[in-house]
């Protein structure tokens, strides 16, 4: 009966502001679409970092006939000084935190940058001479690439260390960015939804206002007065949180798989399961964000 | 049952109290009428009661309960036991009569069963019991009011209040209405009644409380509604001349019978129908 009766009075209330109720889903739905973007943009972040950061090396550059920083002096590293760099990094303080490592002679560099610039007019400009020799080491733990700048770095015939990683952080960085512009854009819009339930709910109380008077009157408890208000901001945003979670599943489906994949096959792409795990996320945000908005302006509503 | 000891109300920027120092006991079963000019705290008195204000000084105790110490969480259980009717009478317009009627118990989660009971038995204590499915607009003025009164008493509360249920109907009518709201205190309600009808009160002969100023100032048994309240300089608009004799003391009936003495910016003043715009 009083089950019934809630429903009912939400459906009447739903009805009747039709036109509010179409603005909450949908500024619900674009700021819960703004969350769920940032969120994906950090999973996607995620996914290379653990992808890439595996296979991130260090790399020790030899000094070339043509180098001259470090301490080259356009001098081709000595046999000598390769051995002590090998030395060094066998030696008791560095082996414990060497995974691995290998040298790279010009031969193979060049080789290496044939393929990599295969359809470039680049390779014809480039001869095994230019590219210097390199130890690649992979460390145990990537984030303490700093032992071997200070091992390495100042030893004659090394032109420079490069940890990989700085490269990506540059990457990084600008997705970091873009996640977190997507999220102040949410955060704005999820305030301009809030606001806009409890506006919403008070014309909805004010459309009701006889039927609330009476309820006051004759002793209906608070509680059962205010859910059927409570339940309208719900109901509304949840439709938001849908058709967000739907906007999300399609830019994954067709911009990052049918799209992204083709375009940069050699990146690593968040998938469907990504979206879904954001869904319970983006109902969570809008069912609380309607629930806190509408609670409260009914419950002022009704002070006296 | 309804106890007010040295109660005083002050409304905030109201230079005088609207209630100043006000002592009744009204006792179970009682029908009580409350008289006096508009504005001289009738609709404050009921407010107190229905624990819509709180007073600032003094206390009340209604049904046992100190309204002080009730918490605003447990006051819609508290109003359970009290129904309002008004002048105005505040029907749902889009809902009929039956549903206007079993409005009330469905917000305080009755079962549908004892609705079906409970409300054609109320309709027939106040005469409708042929009128349950006809919309408010279709009915005349007293047969709202009734509907008003079935919705107030439908819930068997122990008091009904009345604040001047009869200022918008003719005497013929109000005179049915009166015989409804008596059946209603004969079944044991206390009901207490803010009036400005001298010829239902001089008629009915119960108690009779009169304000003026915030302030008892009369209240007999078995009274009339003589009235010293509106004073000599207001008579020329009063809808009606009332001959007032203070020599004569205060408890001789008025000679003249005063029909609707409510002025228009009395109606509706007291309750805000918007509770909060």
């Amino acid at each position: 009966m009083r089950l019934g009766f809630v429903l009912r009075e939400v459906i009447a209330g739903l009805s009747r502001n039709l036109s509010m109720v179409v603005s909450i889903v949908l500024v619900t739905f674009i700021s819960l679409t703004f969350v769920g973007t940032a969120i994906l943009l950090q999973a996607q972040i995620n996914q290379m970092k653990s992808y890439w950061f595996d296979r991130a090396q260090v790399a020790v550059y030899m000094c070339t006939d043509f180098s001259t920083l470090g301490g080259c002096d356009l001098q081709a590293a000595s046999a000598d000084q390769k051995i002590a760099i090998e030395q060094r990094l066998q030696s008791a303080t560095l082996a414990p935190y060497i995974d691995r490592y290998y040298f790279e002679d010009r031969d193979q560099a060049y080789a290496n940058f044939q393929d990599q610039f295969a359809d470039s007019a680049v390779v014809d400009l480039v001869s095994p001479e230019l590219l210097p020799e390199t130890f690649w080491i992979n460390l145990v733990d990537p984030e303490q690439s700093d032992l071997i700048f200070e091992a390495i770095s100042g030893l004659p015939g090394v032109e420079s260390v490069i940890d990989q990683r700085s490269y990506l952080d540059e990457i990084f960085a600008l997705l970091n960015a873009g996640s977190l512009t997507a999220v102040a854009v949410a955060s704005l819009m999820l305030v301009a939804a809030a606001l806009l339930i409890a506006t919403t709910i008070r014309l909805s109380a004010f459309s009701r206002r006889r039927e609330l008077a009476i309820m006051r009157l004759v002793g209906a408890s608070n509680r059962f007065i205010q859910t059927p208000f409570v339940l309208e901001g719900i109901v509304a945003a949840a439709i938001g949180a849908a058709v967000a979670s739907l906007a999300l599943w399609s830019i994954v489906r067709i911009f990052v798989q049918g799209y992204l994949t083709d375009a940069l096959p050699g990146t690593v792409f968040i998938g469907p399961s990504d979206a879904f795990a954001t869904m319970p996320l983006l109902f969570a945000t809008g069912i609380g964000l309607a629930i806190v908005a509408s609670y409260v302006s009914i419950t002022r509503y009704l002070r006296v | 049952m309804i106890l007010f000891d040295d109660v005083s109300k002050m409304y905030r920027g109201a230079p005088k109290p609207a209630l100043n120092n006000v002592s009744i006991n009204i006792g179970a079963g009682a029908f009580v009428f409350l008289v006096g000019a508009s504005g001289s705290g009738k609709s404050s008195l009921l407010r107190l009661i229905l624990k819509e204000e709180r007073p600032s000084s003094g206390e009340i105790h209604v049904l046992g309960q100190d309204l002080r110490r009730i918490p605003s969480r447990k006051v819609p259980l508290f109003r359970r036991s009290l129904g309002v009717v008004f002048q105005d009478f505040r029907l749902l317009p889009q809902k009929t009569v039956f549903d206007n009627v079993a409005y009330t118990l469905r917000v305080i989660g009755k079962s549908s069963g004892f609705i079906h009971e409970a409300v054609p038995d109320m309709l027939q204590t106040v005469g409708l019991a042929q009128k349950a499915k006809n919309y408010p607009h279709e009915l005349s003025g007293g047969e709202q009011q009734r509907v008003a009164i079935a919705r107030a008493a439908v819930n068997k509360p122990a008091i009904l209040l009345a604040d001047e249920p009869t200022g918008n109907l003719d005497p013929a009518t109000s005179a049915g209405i009166m015989n409804v709201l008596s059946r209603i205190n004969a079944s044991g309600t206390t009901v207490i009644m803010a009036t400005h009808d001298s010829g239902i009160v001089d008629q009915m002969q119960r108690r009779v409380i009169e304000i003026a100023g915030g302030r008892i100032v009369r209240d007999e048994n078995e009274g009339g509604y003589e009235t010293s309240a509106i004073p000599l300089g207001e008579l020329d608009t009063a809808p009606i001349t009332i001959i007032t004799d203070h020599s004569e003391g205060i408890s001789a009936p008025t000679p003249l019978k005063l029909k609707n003495v409510a002025n228009p910016d009395d109606v509706a003043a007291a309750f805000p129908w918007e509770l909060r715009a």
